[in-house]
């Protein structure tokens, strides 16, 4: 029900999102190919963004490398610049000279150099090569900016197509499914988990490609520049995943505890907020606070280790790196100066080795990610993949008169737990059946089995000599009518409230509804009238108002049936006597079906029907039923000394769970 | 507001603050120091071929690594610290807080709302302090850092560099700037998507008892289609984000190459000075583009931080008196003079000069419609609200001047809604009497017509209950509220509508068994039934907060229209004798 409903707190988000040890897919392979499957209508674009992406990654990867030609060039420049020798003099020459004066490695370094003796840097040349990389930067980016934007548009419209696909789903799921889930854990399936798998999706289709071509890429340009180098570079990648490894898994156990005592604190609060008196009178604060402050602090403690263990990753990387620099550097030195390698190579050389590093430790966390993505959407495909109700039949329901007659019905929720047994019950048009009993007797199912909500386990149940499974639900559904205990109000005005009982209603059929059914009264007292907001958290109207509302929504849909299943239970005495009469009106020329709890509807009742253990034990009018001095007459007499039969909250939950 | 809460939950991390900046700052330096090395590296041992240079400065880049490290270790384990112990004191300041406020707080709040509050807002506090240890101390000291040693390297390119840090910087806030607006929206539409998804689940019997899947399906379709539209969108600027960055940093490298190599040529720099100017203009850069990151996260935190103050800020309407009295033991004497209450902001008096007297042994039963101020003046017993006038006395002494412990160890209270707290049956009973014997449990159990349930129940009085006691059917969890407030043995009850759930035989059983138990306490009763009522000592009718009528069923049947009224609603008038 939308008024009351506790807001569950929302999973938590933020980088550690969904390391729990509980967000293990279980089958990872098959559930992951049907995840990359959901983007197969969107096939022409990834194709695309592949593309994009293989194109950035090589212009990325060899940029450095051209720029280290430019390097060169002016490197060469400056040195040839710096010889004050006469102009002529050839680079042999000047390498000559210095073996002569003794300074070998210098020698040797220049040696490998392209440099003209006298002559400076020849900016014609360096700024083509600059140009030539500028443009390639600048077509990488574009190529980068397109394919983000694609992969956007193709995730984004993904999950819309899943959550549009799950959302059509409740609708053809039948309701002894949904019973049977937690609610907030159905909800979440819909809203956190596809939010989830869409940020993974992402994530790991836009940087899994890209990390990995730009290692493969740079190591391939390394190797180009110098296989000793590129050695040592590589060395990196072990020690990359070897402590990346171990670190997410000591940060995983630890996020994983974290989760754990989170959702005991939230527990704790929720408890102790939604019970805030009874704590409080029953003289609890003291242990309660003692009990919060343990578990705050166990929380803190595995809270820090958490974050500082999966805060080490970066440090240790960043140390990985640096270690792998200074080889780089020193190495590197040592080999210009050999002349084994020029300066520009060197220089692109750092460069690459900048570049990674970075995109392997973002693999390492991708899988992650992956797996936390995975397991989410294993759990909406788990929803999708649940057995709907039966297929909609095709025949044609006669102008209703109302007659229903249940013949040999038997029904469970649980196969072992039978709740109905071979019941047969016939009703005349414009009767008005009023049905008694204890909790669990199976008055709510019994008049849910008319609406179909459940699909019978043997037996028929005819309208107007009709099997109700031989129409369509929606063609039943609307010649009845019916009102809830629960409440059930959404989001959004009074008036479009009321107005939801009849498709089209005009504004006085609306006015006229609220009036029969007293809402009108009260509407006027609140500040907005009409238009008033029904809110989810502030109660600005009461329980006994919602119900009101809810039933001049069904006055207002003027159905040719109607059942009523304890419509006025929050409703004050003195309000529903007056509602009585305006019910009385709505229920004449109707058949009805009443779980009531007032003693005067079921009295006026045509038929009585006393329910006990899914059998109905009693059945006839008022002064019948008394005269047989049965179960009727036993509840008649406490009523006559009380007042009021019994209010039992009467949902098939509650009965499901006892 | 967010840095008003940040700056006074830090206080006491003050110590571990200045630990972290010496850690971030050294671990900054030290990075910042490498590209320095390097160039010396090229400039002094590789130019002029002096290997010895080279493994020297080689080894002094080694061991700078080395204490990097060992600092930004350090700086992360502060980090963890101090955001963890932030949040950590986030939540017991708001625990607390919650503990002090009265029912009126906890309603205005609404609890769903506080505990959002003390979990999730305190989350995206905790994540900002986190992020703020090692970004918001870290870029600045970066930053400047990374001026200062470019600085160093005397290339002349300064314009260079302000050009490029301008450039990024308009870039990244332009994007920002349209960026969280989108964001907020796609929150608010995320909202809208789940509350319909919400509402499908909850109403899917009356949706299709109204055979309206095709409307909420195009419901659905619309508020689906709106977030995706800005999920694409703000998705396209975040995307628009890194291309820009980076094609702001590559240019300046190749910018700084075409104008360095004019220098060079002149001989006023050295092509390893060049280099590592570009590498501190690349960790510049990187620091601006953080700070950003920052900035990003600090709107949702501030809408957090704002809600958590709120709660801090309020103070309990109901407070403990300075000079408490603790009478050793009160009898139940209930007194009410002239009493009202009214909300704040409320135009109408919830209760308005309601005066009556109980003693111990009565039974005082309260009736009247819905919304007539029944709950309200139970809870006034119980000190939950305060009286906006007149006065509440217990054995003659005024409600405020009591010890509110002392108070409440005297009061059983069953509510209206029945409230199991997870944990076992057993548990359960003696909330309000830790020390009760099992055979005291058992006791109020056959009191409360529980024994048979409990019984039958997994492990009878250790059998499981799961919070708010949702695995017991709603009958069994008022009869289990019943039992734990006898198990108290409280000198006043309060019975809040807490037989409505009974079925009637039920319910008059455990009213038989109930009197002999309670003769010498004040029993106050909220009842919708005249059954349950019939036989109390006084009726009090309310209605719309005032008092119609006080005095036995026969009394008021003879003067009072409003019980007549009540009495014919429910017994369908010829009935009512």
């Amino acid at each position: 029900m939308s008024i009351s409903t506790t807001r569950r707190p929302v999973r938590q988000r933020g980088p550690m999102m969904g390391i729990g040890a509980a967000d293990k897919p279980m089958n990872f392979k098959g559930s992951a190919k049907r995840l990359i499957g959901l983007l197969a209508p969107q096939k022409t674009r990834v194709i695309i963004i592949s593309v994009l992406t293989v194109s950035a990654v090589v212009m990325n990867v060899i940029s450095p490398r051209i720029l280290g030609a430019a390097v060169d060039k002016i490197f060469s420049g400056a040195v040839g610049g710096a010889m004050h020798v006469p102009a002529g003099t050839t680079k042999s020459a000047v390498v000559a000279a210095l073996r002569a004066r003794g300074e070998g490695t210098r020698a040797d370094m220049l040696s490998r150099m392209d440099f003209v003796p006298g002559v400076g840097v020849d900016f014609g040349a360096v700024g083509k090569i600059l140009s030539i990389v500028l443009v390639l930067y600048l077509v990488a980016s574009i190529c980068q900016l397109i394919q983000a934007r694609m992969l956007n548009y193709a995730v984004q419209t993904t999950m819309r197509g899943l959550r549009e696909d799950v959302e059509a789903k409740v609708h053809r799921l039948p309701l002894s499914y949904l019973d049977g889930q937690p609610r907030g854990e159905l909800l979440s399936r819909v809203t956190n988990d596809i939010d989830n798998i869409g940020q993974s999706l992402q994530q790991t289709m836009s940087q899994l490609l890209f990390s990995g071509l730009t290692v493969i890429g740079v190591i391939v340009m390394m190797l180009t520049v110098s296989l000793l180098l590129t050695l040592l570079a590589l060395v990196a990648i072990p020690i990359v995943m070897l402590v990346t490894g171990q670190v997410m898994k000591r940060s995983q156990k630890l996020f994983a505890a974290q989760w754990k005592h989170t959702g005991e604190l939230n527990g704790q609060i929720e408890e102790t907020f939604s019970a805030h008196e009874l704590v409080k009178v029953f003289g609890r604060r003291r242990e309660v606070d003692a009990t919060f402050s343990e578990k705050n602090d166990e929380l803190m403690t595995v809270s820090w280790r958490a974050q500082f263990i999966s805060g080490l990753v970066m440090p240790v990387m960043m140390f990985v790196g640096n270690l792998q620099y200074v080889a780089v550097c020193v190495i590197g030195g040592l080999r210009v100066a050999s002349g084994g390698m020029s300066i520009g190579e060197i220089t692109a050389f750092v460069q690459y080795s900048r570049q990674f590093t970075q995109p392997l430790t973002q693999m390492a966390s991708m899988v992650n990610l992956l797996q936390s993505g995975v397991a989410s959407a294993e759990r909406v495909f788990e929803v999708l993949d649940a057995p709907e109700q039966s297929e909609e039949a095709h025949g044609t329901l006669p102008h209703t008169r109302g007659r229903v007659d249940f013949q040999d019905v038997c029904f469970s929720y649980t196969p072992d737990k039978p709740l109905i047994e071979h019941l047969a019950l016939s009703v005349n048009p414009g009767q008005t059946v009023a049905v008694v009993g204890p909790t669990g007797a199976g008055k709510t199912t019994l008049v849910n089995l008319i609406m179909r909500f459940y699909e019978l386990t043997s037996g028929r149940i005819l309208l107007d000599g009709t099997d109700i499974t031989q129409i369509p639900r929606a063609d039943l559904r609307s010649r009845v009518g019916m009102v809830l205990q629960d409440a059930w109000l959404f989001h959004g005005t009074i008036r479009d409230n009321i107005a939801y009982g009849r498709i089209g209603a005009t504004e006085e059929q609306i006015q006229q509804a609220a009036e029969a059914t007293f809402v009108d009264r009260f509407v006027h007292s609140l500040p907005d009238g009409y238009d008033t907001v029904i809110d989810e958290e502030a109660s600005n109207v009461s329980t006994g108002e919602r119900q009101l509302i809810t039933i001049a929504r069904a006055f207002l849909a003027d159905p040719a049936m109607l059942i009523l299943d304890e419509a006025t239970s929050s409703v004050d005495t003195r309000t529903e006597v007056m509602l009585q009469h305006a019910m009385a009106a709505l229920r004449s020329d109707r058949t009805s079906f009443v779980i009531a709890h007032r003693l005067s509807t079921i009295r006026d009742a045509d038929t009585i029907l006393v329910m006990e253990d899914g059998r109905i034990v009693e059945q006839g009018n008022h002064l019948d039923l008394l005269e047989a001095r049965g179960a009727y007459f036993r509840l008649y007499m406490s009523q006559f000394e009380g007042a009021i039969v019994d209010e039992d909250d009467d949902d098939p939950n509650t009965m499901t769970r006892v | 507001m967010l840095a008003r809460l940040v700056k006074q939950r830090l206080r006491p991390y003050l110590p571990y603050v200045l630990a972290l900046t010496a850690f971030q700052l050294v671990s900054v330096i030290a990075q910042l120091y490498l590209p320095n090395l390097n160039a010396d590296i090229l400039d002094v041992g590789v130019i002029t071929g002096n290997t010895g240079y080279i493994w020297h400065t080689g080894g002094w880049m080694l061991l700078i690594t080395a204490f990097q490290i060992c600092a930004a270790v350090g700086a992360a384990y502060m980090g963890a610290r101090i955001a963890m112990g932030v949040g950590r004191d986030l939540r017991g300041a708001i625990f607390a807080k919650v503990g002090s406020f009265s029912a009126r707080e906890v309603n205005h709040f609404g609890a769903p709302s506080l505990i959002t509050r003390s979990t999730n807002d305190v989350q995206q506090v905790q994540m900002v302090v986190l992020m703020g240890c090692t970004l918001m101390i870290s870029a600045p000291i970066m930053m400047c850092g990374g001026v200062v040693m470019a600085l160093k390297e005397d290339v002349g390119l300064s314009w260079l560099m302000v050009l490029a840090v301008v450039v990024l910087g308009t870039v990244i806030s332009l994007i920002v700037r349209k960026m969280v607006p989108g964001f907020r929206l796609m929150q608010k539409r995320i909202d809208l998507v789940n509350r319909v998804m919400r509402e499908h689940l909850s109403g899917v019997r009356v949706i299709r008892a109204f055979v309206r899947e095709p409307y909420e399906r195009e419901r659905f379709t619309r508020v689906n289609n709106s977030l995706t539209d800005v999920a694409i969108r703000v998705g396209a600027l975040m995307m628009t984000m890194f291309p820009s960055v980076f094609l702001v940093m590559n240019a300046s490298t190749v910018a700084i190459w075409w104008f360095g190599s004019h220098q060079i040529d002149q001989g006023s720099v050295q092509i390893g000075s060049l280099t590592a100017y570009m590498t501190y203009l690349i960790q510049i850069l990187m620091s601006v583009m953080m700070a950003t990151f920052m900035f990003m996260m600090i709107p949702r935190a501030a809408v957090a931080s704002e809600r958590i103050t709120e709660v801090l800020d309020t103070e309990p309407s109901v407070a403990p008196p300075k000079t408490p009295l603790r009478p050793s033991r009160l009898r139940g004497v209930v007194e009410l003079q002239d009493v009202s209450m009214e909300y704040p902001g409320a135009d109408a008096p919830v209760l308005k000069g309601v005066s009556l007297r109980a003693e111990p042994g009565q039974t005082v039963a309260i009736v009247g419609s819905t919304g007539s101020g029944k709950t309200t003046l139970i809870s006034l017993i119980a000190r939950l609200f305060d009286t906006t006038a007149g006065t509440l006395k217990v054995d003659g002494i005024d409600i405020h001047d009591l010890d509110p412990d002392q108070l409440w160890g005297h009061i059983g209270i069953v509510p209206q809604k029945a409230y199991l707290f997870s944990g076992t049956v057993a548990s359960n009973l003696r909330y309000g009497n830790p020390n009760a014997t099992d055979d005291q449990l058992w006791a109020a159990l056959d009191v409360a017509q529980a024994r048979d349930f409990v019984e039958h129940m997994d492990g009878g009085l250790d059998a499981d209950i799961s919070q708010g006691g949702t695995n017991v059917s709603g009958g069994q969890r008022q009869r289990l509220c019943i039992a734990r407030a006898l198990v108290a043995r409280p000198t006043i009850y309060l019975f809040d509508d807490s037989f409505s759930a009974l079925d009637l035989a039920t319910d008059r059983r455990l009213r038989a068994a109930l009197a002999p138990h309670v003769t010498q306490a004040t029993v106050f009763v909220v009842a919708q039934r005249i059954s349950t009522i019939i036989t109390a000592d006084q009726i009090v009718v309310l209605d719309d907060g005032a008092v119609m009528g006080i005095g036995t069923h026969d009394e008021l049947l003879l003067n009072c229209e409003a019980y007549q009224e009540i009495v014919a609603s429910q017994l369908g008038g010829e009935d009512a004798a």
